[in-house]
């Protein structure tokens, strides 16, 4: 199948059309995306479905003024109205006539090697059914299970009136199994997730079997837990469970739409010792297969390997096209959107602390007291004063430097810039977690990653005084 | 008729089939507006308008059904959803509670949610008001270094929904916000607030209020400290309780609860709740920003007690959850566009109000903590075990008054203490846009950790 969704003379008739009333760049940006998921809830198959949704996105900028408008109708047509829609905030008129050569395609083909499109639902029930069995067979405790799958296929193209024209294919797949276990104390959940920028290669029986089981435990731990702690203590981060940390507590701030507008505490910063020297933080799309990897981001810049911070000085920050072209330097491929419908923006991609070379087992043995974190439950942050908290939903005291009682779940808070002075041990343990990043009310699939690490003093928000 | 109820007609007789069908059509035009430093930084307008088809096969063991959306109504779209629809029901496990609605002759509310003003507002007069709205702001008070964002946005929206077991049912409503995030600094220390007003139409919003709102929760935030960890009582603000109102809604859900994922569950007639606190779910309050005449079903919204004067009464429910729990759907099905199906849950949740205005609250309260925004949400409360937990910013409350600013704390409880522990409803009812309006609420016993 061919990936042009709209042939060049029609994009490049689009944008001209876009830039007719003035204005110094437009883009075309048009999506085809088809999605199907399964769930399966107390080993019933509740509900296939399918979903496909195609359309452009337009854009014209003109000074510092952005319109935007979208279409479902891809005709020529339709994409000439939607031009002259996001084209109406060039209201001083005398553009003219503009030819708009775009430059060669690029096209992009996906990694993936088992097609979603080629798996048969009956296939895709197995896999559920699978999933289903190993939870509950793991205890008699576990009263809930539910599972379930999704794949997306988006296949995109965009072009713009500097000559970039590209497209893509990707195909995600994501699966996740939640418990519920009942005991004395009430009921306990337990999660997890498996998600790849992949086929259904990604859904083998032994990773599914392995998060059902996981997902099944972490329950049935959970119902021994106690109150968490109320107060600040020593924090060990498991491996792959605390890159969302970075991604709240300093990822967002880095994101040069909140730089601009001086809404980051990490503004001006470029230069400076922001973190411990133990911290060296990338955003990276090009981590093959990962949640959030990407050939090119949906401006049409190739996804890039971005130190953002390199053993504790800020180096950089993460870019789109539009603000990029503004200051002068080139796109860090960090311009993504949840669908045609909506304006691209600054976003995180894999982002993911570089391993040191303290021993997992080590760290915690060196910790008296605190808490080990096996399992983040995800985050929000507040970049203009770094305040930010992430949730812990599976997590153990430490004491005299053993994994000890099983913790109830809370949020822990912190400052950004104080907390990523707090790392003083990075293991050699590292692995990436798939997550779900949400801003201005879009979410884009992101990976989070670090190896086992800990900080020396964070506010966990229990109830145990 | 409506056009959309008629295009839905259409769509209906020209699939039908041995199966029963069910076909959810929406259309919607939105305007975004968003002003930085006195231009327009994005203006974005849309017209959407998609279709979900649900299918159900019945046989003796039971109903399948598979479900299909597409993001566009053409007839070729339309078409492949169908086919997909009829796919997928295959597949499903045969339930013998699985049904569609079927006409229960509960009539509607008569509701008049939409305000041509949204329509015939001329597009330089939202622009005007997203600019106006920074303005304000940004000369309000010379604490006030930046205007992160300040937006205007409206929506006309309208939905049908039909189906071969009689239902029939359309409704639209329009809405139109304005909402800004303000940046306050005294030079050491910078602080955010944020401000919004909402109504049905432009006329209705007060920007005024909006900015202030903005610049109060930025600049009384400064200087903010952390405390030390205590326990006491917390005051939760209208637009805080109202998160914490919806979390709790979220359990009242009939799914939740037949589904055993519910601290509610089995648990009706007895007391859960301090007998200060009656809630409702009533879609048919034209007041609430989420009222609705029909449900995701396209069955009569109704007025739903969840709580009475602390004990549990019900719970919201759609038609499979009903069936399940061996009764019949209250109107509760609410449904996430075109790509979801109808599942049970709150609309329009509201406490009834008590007797106490915030000031009066504080003074009774003495000392505690006020708490003006609540963070992680989604990671620190979980509504199957009660666990609670959220990042806090707010105010010290002091000899009856608030008094210095807080920040990086938590608050801690479970939901199920929270509820018995209710010691203040207020009578300032806000009503703002999401699942539930709220006031000022007191809760003792609260954990709060800080330094």
């Amino acid at each position: 199948m061919s990936s042009i969704l709209v042939e060049r003379d029609v994009l490049q008739a689009v944008l001209g059309a876009a830039l007719e009333r003035g204005g110094e760049f437009a883009e075309v940006f048009v999506e085809d995306r088809t999605t199907s998921s399964a769930v399966m809830d107390q080993g019933r198959v509740e509900e296939l479905s399918s979903g496909r949704d195609r359309g452009a996105g337009i854009r014209v900028v003109v000074g510092e003024t952005t319109g935007f408008a979208h279409t479902a109708d891809l005709s020529q047509r339709g994409l000439l109205a939607a031009a002259q829609a996001a084209a109406s905030v060039a209201r001083g008129g005398g553009g003219g006539v503009r030819e708009i050569a775009l430059g060669e395609h690029r096209d992009y083909p996906t990694q993936a090697t088992t097609l979603p499109g080629e798996v048969a639902k009956a296939k895709k029930i197995e896999i559920l059914r699978h999933a289903d069995d190993v939870a509950r067979s793991e205890s008699s405790s576990i009263t809930q299970v539910q599972v379930a799958l999704g794949d997306s296929t988006r296949r995109f193209v965009v072009a713009n009136s500097d000559g970039v024209f590209a497209s893509d294919n990707q195909v995600r797949t994501r699966f996740n199994v939640s418990c519920i276990a009942s005991g004395d104390t009430g009921m306990q959940t337990g999660y997890r997730p498996i998600a790849g920028t992949r086929g259904f290669e990604l859904l083998t029986p032994d990773a599914v079997a392995e998060a059902s089981r996981g997902a099944a435990r972490q329950a049935i731990i959970k119902l021994d837990a106690r109150p968490a702690p109320s107060g600040d203590l020593p924090v060990v981060l498991a491996g792959g469970s605390g890159g969302i940390l970075f991604h709240e507590a300093c990822g967002h701030g880095l994101e040069a739409d909140a730089i601009l507008k001086q809404a980051s505490v990490y503004a001006g910063k470029v230069g400076q010792q922001v973190a411990s020297p133990l911290v060296t933080l990338v955003d990276d799309g090009t981590v093959v297969g990962e949640w959030g990897y990407l050939s090119v981001d949906d401006e049409g810049r190739a996804s890039g390997r971005n130190v953002l911070i390199e053993n504790g000085m800020l180096t950089d920050y993460m870019w789109d096209y539009l603000r990029a072209r503004k200051e002068g330097r080139v796109s860090s491929g960090n311009g993504r959107r949840q669908s045609y419908q909506h304006l691209p923006m600054v976003r995180m991609t894999n982002t993911y602390l570089l391993e040191g070379d303290s021993d997992a087992d080590e760290i915690v043995a060196q910790t008296p007291r605190g808490v080990y974190v096996a399992q983040l439950g995800g985050g929000q942050v507040n970049t203009a004063t770094g305040d930010f908290v992430f949730g812990m939903t599976a997590a153990f005291l430490i004491e005299n430097g053993k994994i000890t009682a099983p913790l109830r779940d809370c949020n822990l808070i912190g400052n950004g810039p104080e907390i990523l002075q707090r790392v003083d041990a990075v293991g050699r343990d590292f692995s990436m977690t798939p997550g779900t990043c949400g801003k201005d009310g879009q979410s884009v699939p992101v990976g989070t990653g670090q190896a086992t690490m800990r900080l020396s003093s964070v506010t966990i928000g229990g109830t145990a005084l | 008729m409506s056009e959309l109820l008629e295009r839905a007609e259409k769509i209906l007789d020209a699939a039908k089939g041995s199966e029963a069908v069910e076909i959810y059509l929406s259309t919607g035009v939105d305007t975004e507006v968003r002003a930085y430093q006195g231009q327009i930084e994005n203006l974005s307008s849309a017209t959407s308008s998609g279709i979900g088809i649900r299918i159900l096969r019945e046989s003796a063991a039971g109903a399948q059904v598979g479900t299909a959306w597409a993001g566009s109504l053409d007839d070729e779209a339309i078409s492949d959803a169908l086919r997909e629809a009829r796919d997928n029901a295959h597949f499903a496990t045969e339930d013998e509670y699985v049904a569609f609605a079927r006409p229960d002759g509960v009539d509607p509310a008569t509701l008049n949610l939409t305000d041509a003003r949204v329509t015939s507002t001329p597009l330089d007069e939202k622009i005007a008001m997203a600019i106006e709205l920074e303005q304000l702001v940004r000369s309000g008070d010379s604490r006030i270094r930046q205007v992160d964002s300040a937006n205007y946005s409206d929506y006309v929206a309208e939905a049908a929904i039909v189906s071969t077991t009689g239902i029939r049912a359309t409704y639209a409503r329009s809405g139109a916000y304005v909402s800004v995030e303000a940046i306050a600094t005294d030079g050491a220390d910078d602080q955010t607030g944020w401000g919004l007003s909402v109504g049905r139409a432009p006329s209705e919003l007060d920007i005024n209020e909006a900015a202030r709102d903005a610049i109060t929760r930025a600049t009384r935030m400064l200087g903010a400290v952390k405390p030390p960890s205590m326990l006491c009582t917390a005051v939760f603000d209208p637009r805080t309780a109202a998160t914490l109102l919806a979390i709790i809604g979220s359990a009242l859900s009939g799914e939740a609860v037949v589904r055993g994922r519910s601290f509610f569950a089995n648990r009706i007639g007895e007391t859960v709740a301090s007998p200060l606190f009656t809630l409702l779910d009533d879609p048919t309050d034209a007041r609430h920003f989420a009222a609705s005449a029909y449900d995701g079903e396209g069955l009569a919204c109704r007025k739903n007690v969840l709580i009475e004067k602390g004990d549990l009464k019900g719970f919201v429910y759609d038609t499979v959850s009903a069936r399940r729990a061996g009764t019949s759907s209250n109107g509760g099905a609410l449904r996430g566009g075109i790509a979801g199906s109808p599942s049970a849950g709150c609309r329009a949740l509201q406490l009834v109000a008590g007797d106490v205005d915030q000031t009066e609250m504080l003074r009774r309260v003495g000392h505690g903590i006020f708490v003006e925004s609540v963070t992680g949400v989604h990671s620190g409360v979980n509504p199957i075990s009660g666990d609670f937990s959220v990042g806090v910013t707010g105010l010290m409350i002091r000899d009856g008054e608030l008094a210095e600013p807080v920040r990086e704390i938590t608050v801690a409880s479970t939901l199920q203490r929270m509820l018995l522990d209710v010691v203040y409803v207020g009578n300032n009812v806000e009503w703002l846009p999401g699942t539930a309006a709220g006031q000022s609420l007191a809760i003792d016993g609260v954990a709060v950790s800080g330094s």
